[in-house]
């Protein structure tokens, strides 16, 4: 029986629900909270700062630091172990690498820029959120950026093209799955983070990245909404 | 280090007044307990105390009981100090903060005997509930103490146990078994800053503290733990007031509950 309606009733190119908004840490330079469908995510910037130890500064250029973790209760299983994983990582690595091509760090010599993220609450897709919420968290902290980025995973279930995978069609059993998260500057169009694993032929991903530009698309409106929102607050 | 800005404070303090201008006994406001907060956790909290914002989750995983107690359950409670919410934490393993923090409110629930420990067994010598507080702080703007210890007493009253055959726990379904809490020890941190006593510290009146003293209290005013900190000694007539201070400011918090 092929994958042909989704479980939790959306259409195949519609992400779960999304709230977004920033200025919620109010000791960091910048943060943001990004949340879509059970996946919750927070992010915090710390920086330009000092960086120690002496010798991981760079004279040329500020350097970013990103770490992912999931809060101990953040999983529908078992308890998450405090102080990270291999998984946990990699994702921080790979994080970083897809905010870094939209800052410019050049005027920020010997300095840090951190980016916390934390989640609270994970349902698949949690990466993806996390990069939203910090690029979202960097915008609030003044930095001169190119652009923003824009996170939401892609993939195929049993012969279907999806948007945004919940948890049922990550581990679905009865077809094969690919899971694709991908984050992309959504004015450039071009992407910063693009992984994937399980099965997938080259059309087919093709044609998900082609795709993947109206779903940023709305995603960076919903960013964009979140951030001119912390300055309406006041009225004159 | 701080010797201008504690100085500063302490002229305020004598007048009666904080640099916030709060009154010296005065939490901030608003204060604010969520709870059901996170999906994933069998029971969770936030706090906010002014802007000081944290959560806590708890989780309920089978284990063994230890040898000398067989007809009894556990709690176990940690503390992480996030780098997210705080300029001044780092990223690592917890430190002597987070072990502290995390015992003091590991403390007020064990010895208040909030939840009664043989109710946690399922099959005596063999197999026990453990209940695993986590707490996480958003947002450190002071005060850690008597937030986490709310959050975490708010957290245990919203937990229900997941379903277990017997053999394996299925956190995807959760039953209407609720954590029976038996009592509700509320911690007030009570800080000595020259020879004045103030509750809930912002970030620049903890730079400058002499001495702490974390009060957790019942409803009937009975005292279930107690943490001395800070670098100087308390006299006995301090105590004797910051214990006052403690528990009548207790039955404010409890009603946030």
């Amino acid at each position: 029986m092929p994958y042909n309606e989704r479980i939790d009733g959306r259409k195949f190119d519609e992400t779960r629900e999304i709230e977004a908004k920033v200025g919620v840490i109010a000791r960091a330079d910048g943060s943001a909270m990004f949340k879509i469908g059970n996946t919750w995510a927070y992010a915090a910037v710390y920086g330009p700062r000092n960086l120690h130890p002496k010798f991981l500064q760079d004279p040329q250029k500020g350097i970013l630091r990103c770490n992912y973790n999931m809060m101990p209760f953040s999983s529908s299983g078992e308890r998450v172990r405090p102080g990270g994983s291999r998984r946990s990582k990699e994702i921080s690595l790979v994080t970083g690498k897809a905010l870094l091509p939209v800052l410019n760090l050049d005027e920020y010599p010997n300095s840090v820029v951190d980016v916390f993220i934390e989640l609270p609450q994970t349902e698949a897709g949690s990466r993806c959120a996390g990069i939203c919420a910090a690029s979202m968290a960097l915008a609030d902290a003044g930095l001169e950026m190119k652009d923003l980025v824009c996170a939401v995973s892609f993939g195929k279930v049993d012969g279907s093209l999806l948007v945004d995978l919940d948890y049922s069609e990550e581990s679905y059993k009865d077809g094969p799955v690919a899971d694709i998260p991908i984050a992309m500057m959504p004015n450039s169009g071009k992407i910063t983070l693009l992984q994937m694993d399980g099965e997938i032929r080259k059309e087919e991903l093709m044609e998900l990245i082609e795709k993947a530009k109206k779903v940023m698309a709305d995603i960076y409106e919903v960013q964009k909404k979140a951030l001119k929102e912390k300055y309406h607050e006041v009225e004159i | 280090m701080h010797k201008e800005l504690r100085s500063h404070i302490i002229s305020f303090l004598h007048a009666g007044i904080r640099l916030d201008g709060r009154k010296l006994t005065e939490y901030r406001k608003p204060i604010e307990v969520e709870q059901g907060v996170v999906k994933t956790a069998e029971g969770s909290a936030r706090v906010k105390i002014g802007e000081t914002d944290v959560m806590v989750g708890v989780k309920l995983e089978v284990g063994e009981p230890y040898p000398d107690t067989p007809d009894e359950g556990t709690i176990i409670v940690g503390a992480e100090l996030l780098p997210l919410s705080n300029p001044e934490f780092e990223l690592g393993p917890p430190g002597i903060q987070a072990i502290e923090l995390a015992r003091v409110v590991d403390r007020g629930i064990r010895e208040s005997k909030a939840l009664d420990f043989r109710k946690l067994c399922i099959e005596p010598g063999k197999k026990i509930w453990m209940v695993i507080i986590d707490i996480c702080p958003i947002n450190d703007a002071g005060n850690l103490f008597d937030a986490s210890s709310l959050a975490a007493l708010a957290a245990l009253q919203d937990a229900k146990y997941p379903a277990f055959d017997g053999e394996k726990v299925d956190y995807k379904e959760k039953t209407d078994k609720r954590l029976e809490l038996e009592k509700t020890p509320i911690a007030v941190t009570v800080i000595k800053i020259g020879d004045k006593f103030i509750v809930d510290p912002d970030v620049e009146e903890e730079k400058v503290i002499d001495a702490r003293l974390t009060v957790s209290s019942m409803e009937d005013g009975t005292l279930c733990a107690m943490q001395k900190g800070g670098d100087f000694p308390l006299t006995i007539e301090d105590i004797d007031k910051m214990l006052d201070i403690g528990i009548e400011k207790a039955k404010e918090l409890r009603k946030h509950l």
